[in-house]
């Protein structure tokens, strides 16, 4: 088991970034690879730009802590939890933690590697630097 | 009309597997006459020991230091500069087939284009260039990609899964359970990454890649300028060749390797004389790279399993040379005989029973430094054929590629254009390779040089060496590079010498890429 966790200081207000990353439809704007999610519930499947069907579990979306959590079910790995975490430092100073555990070790690099991606597109598009 | 380019690379293998440069296993007589009719290179070195560097360099002319894919697992940035788009400007239409490998291999998302292609279903995609301007993806055309198996993104691994999925299951895995190396042993001998393959021949990734190059080439204007990039994976590990042709080559008769050491006892003792790492990992204390078996102790290996290993490497060896005829055929029959450059080369060696141990990793010396490299000119440039002993680096394969479309070293291209003859080499030529590494905390640093006397390597500071460690070896009394005399008197004065000319390679000038980040294994 490994982990991997990675910030970003935000200039935008905490809502904003939270109703980016807090609504599991929305991953396809700034998770890298992902070109359409769809949502029934706690399920929310991804399909990637490899061609694969990414199944996952979505284990908390709490606007009040703004904390969400969610697993990938798939044979890649034995065991993963990602959690993005959204904490307010002022009206529009935010900090965004979004961190990985997975099994094997290996596969907490490789998501963890489009984690940190997918928080530079979280801060452009919190920022309104793109779209 | 133009001078084309038909660029051929294969993936880890050694200079001495060609017949031409003295290999007594593999037959190769394809390379061979391309090497006798053009100009053949006995010292060329990459900048890199591994993949995804050693490529970027290719395609850069640019040290790893410079573009910033400083180990495999770090993405080439997208709008690096590449001798693929220089050459698209000037009007070549451009493909690359078979290995890229510019981008990490290991990626789900498909956030990496070269993973994406394949399931998008288009030849290539816009993205931003060096100069700013957006173009084909890396200056390609076309790209359609493969890799050592059959899993994955990559066109030819969906391609064979859909075609003959029944196949599948005839290729040795090459990544284990964790994702690390497979260590697992198989063969006849319970070698790491071997297996006979039951694959029909027609399948295997060697005549795909040659027969994707192929209808590429027949598909162009015939008064159109080209460059192609034909990438074999092969012999890069797993050594599991298609079963038809892998008995072609009897292990038990295959001569175990000029610098293995059968004594335990020696192998240990020339260990010893080398920086600690190396000895470290042939006991199986640390593995400080992906690119080698996490599990795997390399002093369990036995002679028996060298030769499995090399008689394999030698299938492959040759099956690629017999694809690279079919290639060389097709462009004869659309005309193109006479003006067409063939490049041959290497991205990195392999030990391949090297001081007792396999794989990659950081240990520079010959069996990962020295590459089989062949130029032959087009006919009509009428070069004469030449052995150039001069050392010489793929750094410098960018600017030679734009001097044969007429254009000049551009200046972000760090390598001179390769001598067509020793004569054109200068007299001091020296070649350097750099290594960078981090294994979850395991990092180390080496930086070597080349000159036509010496191999000199000095380590930095790392999780297993102070700074201090180096190698030195006297190539002409030690070709071999048994015996390491950094520390002894009578050599200070050379020692010093290569300390400084790695210190202004170093401090070289031009503009550096940030390194990337590492965001997978591979």
């Amino acid at each position: 088991m490994a982990s991997v966790r990675f910030e970003r200081r935000i200039g935008a207000p905490a809502d904003r970034v939270w109703a980016l990353v807090g609504d599991p439809a929305r991953i396809v704007e700034w998770f890298p690879g992902v070109l359409e999610a769809r949502v029934e519930g706690d399920r929310r499947t991804l399909r990637l730009a490899t061609g694969v069907e990414m199944p996952e579990r979505i284990l908390a979306a709490d606007a009040r802590t703004r904390h969400f959590a969610y697993r990938l079910e798939t044979r890649l790995v034995r065991f993963h939890l990602g959690t993005i975490d959204v904490f307010e430092l002022g009206p529009s100073d935010t900090v965004v933690a979004y961190a990985t555990t997975a099994e094997p070790d290996t596969m907490a690099l490789v998501i963890g590697g489009a984690t940190d991606e997918a928080l530079d597109a979280i801060v452009r598009l919190s920022e309104g630097t793109e779209g | 009309m133009g001078r084309k380019i038909l660029f051929i690379t294969t993936d880890q293998q050694r200079y001495d597997t060609l017949g031409v440069n003295g290999g007594q296993v593999a037959s190769t007589p394809v390379v061979d006459g391309l090497a006798r009719e053009g100009v053949r290179y006995t010292r060329c070195q990459p900048t890199s020991v591994v993949c995804m560097p050693s490529r970027a360099s290719m395609l850069t002319g640019q040290y790893p230091s410079t573009h910033g894919a400083w180990m495999n697992g770090v993405a080439l940035r997208v709008d690096a500069p590449s001798v693929a788009a220089a050459l698209h400007d000037v009007g070549y239409a451009t493909a690359l087939v078979g290995k890229a490998h510019f981008e990490p291999f290991l990626d789900p998302f498909g956030r990496f284009v070269e993973n994406a292609l394949s399931n998008l279903g288009v030849p290539t995609v816009e993205q931003p260039w060096f100069d700013g301007r957006l173009g084909v993806h890396r200056g390609f055309d076309v790209m359609e990609l493969a890799t050592h198996g059959v899993l994955g993104p990559l066109h030819y691994a969906r391609w064979f899964r859909r075609t003959h999925p029944e196949a599948v299951e005839g290729f040795y895995p090459v990544l284990d359970a964790d994702l690390n190396v497979n260590a697992a042993g198989g063969g006849d001998t319970g070698a790491p990454q071997v297996h006979y393959n039951d694959v029909a021949r027609e399948w295997y990734h060697t005549e795909w890649v040659a027969d994707r190059t192929i209808a590429w080439l027949e598909g162009l204007d015939p008064a159109r300028d080209w460059f192609c990039w034909m990438s074999f994976p092969d012999p890069h590990h797993p050594w599991d060749p298609p079963a038809e042709a892998a008995r072609r080559v009897d292990w038990r008769e295959v001569p175990l390797p000029e610098n293995y050491p059968e004594r335990r006892e020696e192998r240990e003792r020339l260990l010893d004389a080398k920086a600690r790492h190396w000895r470290l990992w042939y006991d199986g204390r640390v593995v400080s790279n992906y690119e080698a078996p996490a599990h795997w102790v390399p002093a369990t290996l036995t002679a028996d399993q060298v030769r499995e290993v090399n008689a394999l490497n030698a299938v492959e060896v040759e099956l690629i040379d017999e694809a690279i005829g079919r290639v060389l055929a097709v462009v004869e029959a659309r005309g193109w005989g006479e003006e067409t450059d063939v490049v041959f080369t290497s991205d990195h060696g392999e030990l391949q029973g090297d001081f007792g141990l396999l794989f990659k990793g950081p240990y520079h010396v010959d069996g990962l430094l020295r590459l089989p490299l062949v130029w032959r000119p087009a006919r009509s440039a009428g070069v004469a054929p030449a052995v150039v002993t001069a050392p010489v680096s793929l750094v410098s394969l960018a600017a030679t590629f734009l001097e044969i479309a007429g254009g000049q070293r551009p200046s972000w291209a760090e390598g001179d254009p390769l001598p067509l003859d020793d004569a054109a080499a200068p007299s001091d030529a020296a070649t350097v390779t750099e290594w960078d590494s981090d294994l979850f905390g395991v990092d180390v640093h080496v930086r070597t040089i080349l000159t036509r006397s010496h191999l000199y390597s000095e380590y930095g500071r790392g999780a297993m060496h102070d700074g201090t460690e180096a190698e030195l070896y006297d190539l002409a009394e030690d070709p071999l590079q048994r015996e390491n005399r950094a520390d002894d008197r009578g050599t200070r004065a050379v020692r010093d010498e290569l300390r400084e000319r790695l210190a202004a390679h170093e401090a070289r000038p031009g503009e550096r890429a940030t390194p990337g980040r590492l965001v997978a294994p591979v």
